[in-house]
């Protein structure tokens, strides 16, 4: 369903993010996406729904090339993807209700959106998504009362609420504790399940990966090293992909890691 | 907040919630907003005849910036720059020498309650009083001239500057302060040691700030016969000599920008 | 660190030597600045009006006191026009300022290399001049009146509010308008949604402190001719009815107290 095609980005400083990717995402597939920081994960999602223009290359979503689309293409296409960010990138001062129901922006005219006039099927699937993510008695709290995790389950309703084929999940557990980190991971991964949606999620956690994702792709150094099922990540493979380092306990201890890891946030 | 359950919010509709919670007090509010613009609008009268009339003259005044006289007037133009510089830098000098004292007794946190109270009045008259007004009184008392201006600025200065410079003292940080205090230092040396290091580079920044402000406002106190540019101006504008007038804004306008452009690269460097 | 060698012992020394020296001699150029200008303040100052300046004062003071009370049922229109003149200012300002602040903040403006500058230069300029030269400049252009006030504290507050503000755009939080990019909103949702929200509170705080400043600025505009209670202000001065003087300058202080109250109370309210 999704697939990129030789697919590079190389910034103004001459920094190559990304060299020629190639990747092929079926329909329903939820695959980590795994590497060292500054290995191109977040330009790779990024490049996906063009908010960093990639260099060269396709993105091709259904057949269709979204790096030739114009702006209002592009629009059309970017609500075909839902986003979900490291950290939530709510609107802190609007409303739990007005940040999901902005997820669907890419539908709705301007003075609608303004007025804050959804229609009634757009309200409904919002409380819907709310009640479904737990969080529907704080639909009228402003977005920065609420806890990190609560906050990243509404970035999930606004990302779902575009009804998408495809989530594009940028380190969604970066800022939260591990118990929450693996509370998002479930949901984000039961999800995709009911709806059928293929999803990205860039993550440096490897242990989280392992648990929740059928495949796994390692990048380093804007290349793929490593395509294929998590139980295939051995410490040579890890190696590779992360350089040197006693993999053995990242394996084996997954509890041990977690911490670690949110300890050194 | 209790729980609500989906099946009663489902098919009903959802608004923003308002930003004034109580309906009674936000339609007062709007009401009264309202009630307070169309009156305003009722009671200004407007000539517009004149200000048709008036649209060519602003046009001819646009014009003059393309085309500023520098030269007819210029020894006008330039013994009035000159006074205004001058009044400036003085009257920034005495400004800030009177006002860290002041500022030192206006802090709660190192001044007795005594000398607290007389420095935050002067520094509350000083901020009441408008430049214009001051100028005014004291053209007034000591007659035309630079002297009047220099002696409005630097009052304003004081009020600005002791204010600013108290609050900072208020907010700075106590524990570099009493560590100094500690090892048996005198007031002075305390104030030299324990405050002096931590607002220094905010009293460079605040005094250029105010060297920029002593300067624009030195351009209006002619208008009152207080010295500087602003007579010059007033002269140029009853004349309709929008040439002259352009040359005058421009230059104004310049000297301020290449003060900012100063202070910016010198608050940078105290940081 | 400097250390100087002294007859076989080391004595410590904040600075080097020539570094003291340049220190002296900055310090030396300063007051010889200092002098300079002092001189020529002095030079064109009537020393005669100075000596006898406690004398004058004390005859205003006199003349003054006390105010002329019942004046002030004469003062109602112009403390309206006077308000006028800084709500309405405030809000014509606030209307351009924002359109201005999104072209010069480096994140929204469309080009870095023609609009930009253009809008700062918008800032510069009508942030340089003071509403009094403005309101010349407008009286000159379409009559003297309430209107040349409005319009002339409205193009003074352009620049402060737009530099403000441009400056709270730059600042805001990228990634929250990227969530809003990546649903497909177009340009102006991105902008409603994204952008808006974040700089809301620094807006309504802007608008507050400018509506402070407006009045106290408003309050003297009437000084050459452009309405509101300064008019009454130069009359009674051109007439050296000093009772009057005193009840004005009472009034004034009033305002810019009761509209320093009145805008720390709502700052205070929204942040």
């Amino acid at each position: 369903m999704l697939r990129l095609q030789e697919l590079t980005k190389t910034y103004k400083t001459g920094d190559q993010a990304l060299k020629t990717i190639d990747l092929d995402v079926p329909k329903g597939q939820v695959l980590a996406l795994i590497g060292p920081s500054g290995a191109g994960k977040s330009t790779m999602i990024r490049c996906i729904n063009r908010l960093v223009e990639p260099t060269s290359g396709a993105v091709l979503l259904d057949e269709t090339d979204l790096t030739r689309l114009g702006s209002g293409g592009l629009r059309k296409a970017r609500r075909e993807m839902g986003m979900i960010f490291q950290e939530y990138a709510l609107v802190e001062r609007l409303t739990v209700m007005e940040n999901v129901l902005s997820g669907r922006l890419g539908y709705v005219g301007f003075w609608r959106s303004f007025l804050r006039r959804y229609p009634q099927p757009d309200v409904d699937e919002a409380f819907r998504l709310l009640d479904r993510v737990g969080l529907l008695h704080m639909a009228d709290k402003r977005a920065d009362e609420l806890s990190g995790g609560q906050r990243q389950r509404v970035g999930i309703c606004r990302a779902l609420i575009q009804n998408p084929k495809l989530l594009l999940v940028d380190e969604p557990t970066a800022s939260l504790d591990p118990k929450t980190s693996r509370q998002i991971m479930r949901l984000i991964t039961e999800l995709c399940q009911e709806r059928g949606l293929a999803a990205i999620i860039n993550i440096h956690d490897v242990a989280l990966a392992q648990m929740f994702v059928p495949r796994v792709v390692g990048l380093r150094f804007g290349e793929i090293v490593y395509d294929g099922l998590p139980t295939g990540l051995s410490p040579d493979k890890l190696t590779e992909i992360y350089g040197e380092e006693d993999w053995e306990a990242t394996i084996e201890k997954v509890e041990d890691e977690d911490d670690d890891i949110e300890a050194a946030e | 907040m209790s729980h609500r359950e989906l099946d009663d919010m489902l098919g009903k509709g959802w608004r923003k919630p308002a930003f004034v919670k109580n309906a009674t007090l936000r339609w007062t509010l709007l009401a009264g907003f309202v009630t307070y613009m169309i009156a305003a609008f009722m009671t200004i009268e407007v000539d517009w005849g004149r200000v048709y009339d008036g649209l060519d003259r602003g046009w001819a005044f646009v014009l003059a910036f393309t085309s500023p006289d520098f030269m007819s007037r210029w020894s006008d133009i330039w013994s009035g720059l000159l006074e205004s510089i001058v009044m400036t830098v003085a009257a920034s000098v005495v400004g800030i020498l009177i006002s860290i004292p002041i500022g030192l007794g206006a802090a709660r946190n190192i001044a007795p309650l005594p000398v607290y109270v007389v420095c935050r009045g002067i520094v509350a008259i000083s901020r009441a009083l408008q430049e214009i007004i001051v100028a005014i009184l004291l053209v007034a008392i000591f007659g035309f001239g630079p002297l009047a201006g220099f002696l409005t600025l630097s009052f304003a200065t004081i009020g600005f500057l002791s204010k600013l410079l108290a609050e900072d003292i208020e907010a700075m940080d106590k524990v570099q302060a009493e560590a100094i205090k500690a090892s048996g230092a005198r007031w002075v040396q305390w104030i030299n040691y324990g405050v002096q290091p931590q607002i220094m580079p905010r009293l460079v920044g605040l005094s250029i700030y105010r060297i920029d402000i002593n300067f624009r406002e030195s351009a209006i106190l002619g208008l009152v016969g207080a010295g500087g540019i602003g007579a010059t101006l007033n002269t140029a504008f009853d004349r309709y000599e929008y040439d002259t007038a352009a040359a005058i804004l421009i230059l104004i306008i310049g000297i301020v920008m290449a003060l900012e452009y100063l202070s910016g690269i010198i608050r940078a460097r105290v940081q | 660190m400097p250390v100087l060698e002294h007859e076989g012992t080391q004595i410590w020394r904040r600075r080097t030597t020539g570094e003291n020296l340049i220190r002296w001699f900055g310090w030396l150029l300063g007051v010889a600045v200092f002098l300079y200008c002092w001189q020529i303040i002095s030079a064109s100052t009537t020393w005669f009006f100075v000596w006898d300046a406690p004398r004058i004062a004390d005859d205003i003071w006199t003349r003054a006191t006390p105010p002329k009370w019942e004046y002030i049922t004469q003062l109602g229109r112009p403390i309206w026009d006077t308000l006028n003149i800084a709500t309405l200012g405030t809000l014509i300002a606030l209307f351009l300022a924002v359109p201005v602040a999104f072209l010069a903040a480096r994140n929204t403006t469309p080009s870095t290399l023609f609009i930009r500058p253009l809008a700062l230069l918008i800032i510069v300029s009508t942030r340089s001049i003071n509403s009094l030269i403005w309101a010349l400049l407008l009286i000159a252009i379409i009559g003297p009146g309430v209107f040349a006030g409005v319009i002339a504290i409205a193009i003074r507050s352009i620049g402060f509010c737009a530099k403000l503000l441009y400056e709270a755009i730059e600042e805001i939080d990228h990634s929250q308008v990227e969530a809003i990019t990546a649903t497909g909103a177009s340009r102006w949702q991105v902008m409603a949604y994204g952008i808006v929200p974040q700089i809301l509170p620094a807006f309504a705080g802007i608008a507050v402190f400018r509506w402070d400043i407006n009045i106290r600025e408003s309050t003297v505009l009437g000084l050459v001719g452009a309405g509101g209670i300064g008019l009454q202000l130069s009359a009674s001065l051109n007439v050296l009815a000093w009772p009057q003087v005193s009840l004005i300058l009472l009034v004034i202080l009033a305002a810019v107290v009761i509209s320093e109250w009145v805008s720390a109370k709502v700052r205070g309210a929204i942040i």
